[in-house]
């Protein structure tokens, strides 16, 4: 049957208003909420529960839920579903992610929006399961072949798993391009206080249908409504005979693989579509940063340890502060070049080897001490050690 | 009964010539752009309306159409099946 | 004599135009298959906005880009998997996949096993041609002992897949094979497959002279034509021989194709079974965690 949002089930599906919960569990939560009623996932640490989540919740609501034989399986029905016309969701780890890099560059090209939650987890290989970490970050932007933009928003806490499964929703509906909410297993697996919003609260996207009718309707080019690089969406089983390819194609969809600019045409509106808008995807967190001298530059789990630093170091009176992206792909260039001018120097707390260390380093083009500050085998940074990079004698 | 041709899509595989139950159909004398001569009625033929050379034709490029008022010419050989109606 | 519509009519119903002709070479059997789903769907009286199309890659996953239907062109081994999402996210419409023997059983192997096994609702038309064509020949997982390919150049030592025993030992509800040169039966099964709730495959045996006949002796296009009907029996006949028929019968036919229906199966489809456990789980709404037996 086809799957109608109820916003009074979905909460009493969800239960209590503020609940003691897991991080996993409220990404299953958010897409309950953000209208998902399709999740195709596999068992993986530590991203199961999310899984597990949505294989309770989602029949409650009249959703559907289904465990695919593997991760390709999983993100190969996901971006099925949302041809079928419904918002579809999956959940991994790096391993799975790693094996669904084929088919997030096919939802890309396709322009299908849908949503990949990475519990991160260390790697290479098998790695630390159990442990969290957030090695994927340049995975998720340079992970799949060929030439495109990546959105990954990165949570921090508990709160945040859930606010922005909603807001990756919103951005997949929004762009027509798969967004991944890049949390790990840290944040997956911890429990913190979780307040689900309100219907009033919260502001959700549906992707835009077409006006024209079918034979007039192009269903790869710039909006025919308004202009807008993204295409408006003719879902299956709507008359419009929509053809999907993977292969480079029109405006009307049909295979063109043999001329240079049909290929560039379609590759650039589909990076651009998303790279037009920079802007409006900043979303940053500032923790005094106004008199700030040296400063993180950091984002998801490794945000909360920096956090405390920056609150030890002004005690000792050192000028610090934290920038934290919330939003990490598309990259905030303006923004870290601002800071890059403000402070002597930018520390890069990170659970890897350092990553997003190097767009940092880029983009301040040498206006300010760029320092990688990294951490791998599983555990978060400690307050202490993060001090010592802010010049605090512990 | 007349057979008509889509002239550019027929690839020459004569598949229709050589399948034909009352051999009705022959090799035309004018190359298509592909390189190939499409097939064609001959002066003589027995065709019987069974369409069977438009079903197995691998591109669309046949059509046999049937004359007005004209009377279904009764099969000789029994073909395999039928179109289930 | 009942009014039978005709081949300009089937066009214009159901070709994508602008699209033809087909890339496919001169007697591959591709075609062919694109033609009878026509007819099937003509004497079904479907809807074309009620189908939904998928395939993977390869010259068998071409055919939806011909077909005035919605269609996903996906990646190589993966439009059964695709096919489930849209299935389950609009249950109404006509999932049809085509796929090819490489794309299905190669790469796409693992799907193929367990959308079978779970008796996902959709009907798959695999076009079993020996090789893979689209990438210019190489060895494919059901080539026969023996064949040629550019991967196999000194002949194939592999056991082949035997598709439609595999699917039927999967459970799969419905499971046909027909070689491609007589219309009728492929008509019928895909007619049946369509109609079937559950997984349906019909797996057709299409000629592919320019990678397969030309390395395996087989070059002309009606001598590979010719070859299927030699080396096919019909399942009944088959079964026959081995019964009643003498020493030599018997080894003549060991070597054979079977075709016709090896299942059909009364069973509901993965998603029919899911609506029902969903709609008993919304009726109490207040059904605890657990919420009983999905039955």
């Amino acid at each position: 049957m086809k799957y109608q949002r109820d916003p009074v089930r979905i909460r009493k599906v969800l239960g209590d208003k503020v609940q003691f919960i897991q991080g996993d569990m409220a990404v299953a939560y958010g897409g309950l909420v953000a209208g998902v009623s399709f999740f195709g996932g596999y068992p993986i640490t530590p991203a199961s529960e999310v899984a597990e989540g949505m294989a309770r919740l989602l029949p409650r609501v009249g959703g559907t839920f289904i465990q695919m034989e593997d991760e390709i399986g999983s993100i190969a029905a996901v971006i099925g579903a949302a041809w079928g016309g419904v918002k579809a969701m999956t959940a991994t780890s790096g391993p799975g992610f790693s094996l669904m890099m084929e088919n997030y560059g096919y939802a890309i090209m396709t322009e299908t929006p849908c949503v990949i939650a990475n519990v991160q987890r260390t790697g290479p290989s098998t790695g630390q399961p159990t442990l969290g970490a957030q090695g994927d970050m340049m995975q998720v932007r340079w992970g799949s072949h060929g030439d495109m933009e990546a959105i990954a928003l990165a949570p921090s806490t508990v709160q945040e798993c859930l606010d922005m499964t909603i807001e990756a929703i919103n951005l997949s509906e929004r762009y027509r391009h798969p967004v991944c909410v890049m949390t790990d297993g840290e944040i997956g697996h911890l429990r913190e206080k979780l307040v689900i919003p309100d219907e009033d609260e919260i502001e959700l996207v549906e992707r835009r249908t077409p006006k024209l009718p079918p034979g007039e309707f192009l269903p790869f080019a710039p909006s025919q409504i308004d202009g807008s690089k993204v295409p408006d969406f003719a879902a299956f089983g709507t008359g419009y005979h929509t053809y999907v390819t993977g292969l480079t194609h029109n405006e009307k969809g049909f295979p063109r693989t043999d001329k240079q600019p049909d290929h560039e045409r379609l590759v650039m509106r589909i990076i651009e579509k998303i790279t037009d808008d920079r802007k409006r995807f900043v979303n940053i967190e500032e923790v005094m940063m106004d008199d700030a001298e040296v400063a993180f530059v950091t984002y998801g789990a490794s945000a909360r340890p920096a956090r405390s630093a920056v609150m030890d170091a002004r005690k000792a009176g050192i000028k610090a502060g934290m920038l934290r992206l919330k939003t990490v792909w598309p990259f905030p260039r303006d923004e870290i070049m601002a800071v890059s001018k403000k402070v002597e120097r930018i520390i890069v707390p990170e659970m890897n080897l350092g990553q997003i260390y190097h767009p940092i380093r880029e983009y301040t083009d040498q206006a300010c001490e760029v320092v990688m500050a990294p951490k791998i085998g599983g555990e978060m940074h400690l307050p202490h050690e993060l001090a010592e990079y802010l010049g605090v004698r512990t | 009964m007349t057979i008509t041709i889509i002239e550019d899509w027929c690839k020459g595989c004569e598949l229709c010539i050589n399948r034909c139950p009352t051999s009705s159909l022959e090799k035309s004398k004018d190359l298509n752009k592909k390189g190939v001569y499409p097939p064609r009625l001959k002066e003589e033929n027995e065709c019987n309306f069974c369409r069977l050379c438009e079903l197995i034709c691998p591109d669309f490029a046949i059509t046999v159409t049937q004359e007005a008022g004209e009377e279904r010419v009764q099969k000789q050989k029994l073909i395999l099946g039928g179109v289930a109606r | 004599m009942s009014e039978m519509i005709d081949a300009n009519e089937i066009r214009r119903k159901y070709l994508r135009d602008g699209m033809l002709p087909t890339i496919f070479c001169n007697g591959c059997g591709h075609g062919n298959a694109i033609d009878y789903t026509f007819w099937a769907i003509e004497e079904l009286g479907i809807n074309m906005d009620d189908v939904a199309l998928a395939s993977g890659i390869g010259c068998s996953s071409r055919i939806p880009g011909y077909i005035n239907a919605d269609g996903l062109h996906t990646t190589h081994g993966r439009a059964l998997a695709f096919a489930t999402g849209i299935k389950a996210a609009n249950p109404d419409m006509h999932v049809i996949v085509f796929t090819g023997d490489g794309d299905c059983t190669g790469i796409g192997g693992n799907h193929f096993i367990h959308a079978a096994r779970r008796n996902i609702d959709m009907t798959v038309i695999l076009l079993n041609n020996f090789i893979y064509g689209m990438t210019g020949g190489q060895l494919a997982p059901t080539a026969p002992k023996g064949s040629i390919a550019t991967t196999a150049p000194y002949g194939n030592i592999e056991q082949p897949f035997n598709i439609s025993e595999l699917a039927t030992a999967l459970g799969a509800a419905y499971v046909a094979r027909w070689p491609i040169f007589y219309p009728y039966q492929p008509i019928k099964s895909i007619k049946e497959g369509i109609q079937t709730p559950g997984f349906a495959l019909i797996e057709l045996m299409s000629p592919c002279p320019t990678a397969y006949g030309r390395r395996n002796k087989l070059g002309e296009i009606d001598q590979l034509w010719a070859w299927y009907e030699q080396n096919t029996i019909l399942i009944e006949d088959y079964e026959k021989t081995m019964r009643y028929g003498t020493e030599e019968e018997k080894a003549a036919v060991k070597e054979k194709f079977l075709i016709g229906i090896f299942q059909k199966a009364e069973k509901p489809g993965f998603f029919e079974a899911y609506d029902r456990m969903v709609k008993k789980l919304m009726a109490n709404d207040d059904a605890k965690w657990g919420g009983g037996g999905a039955e």
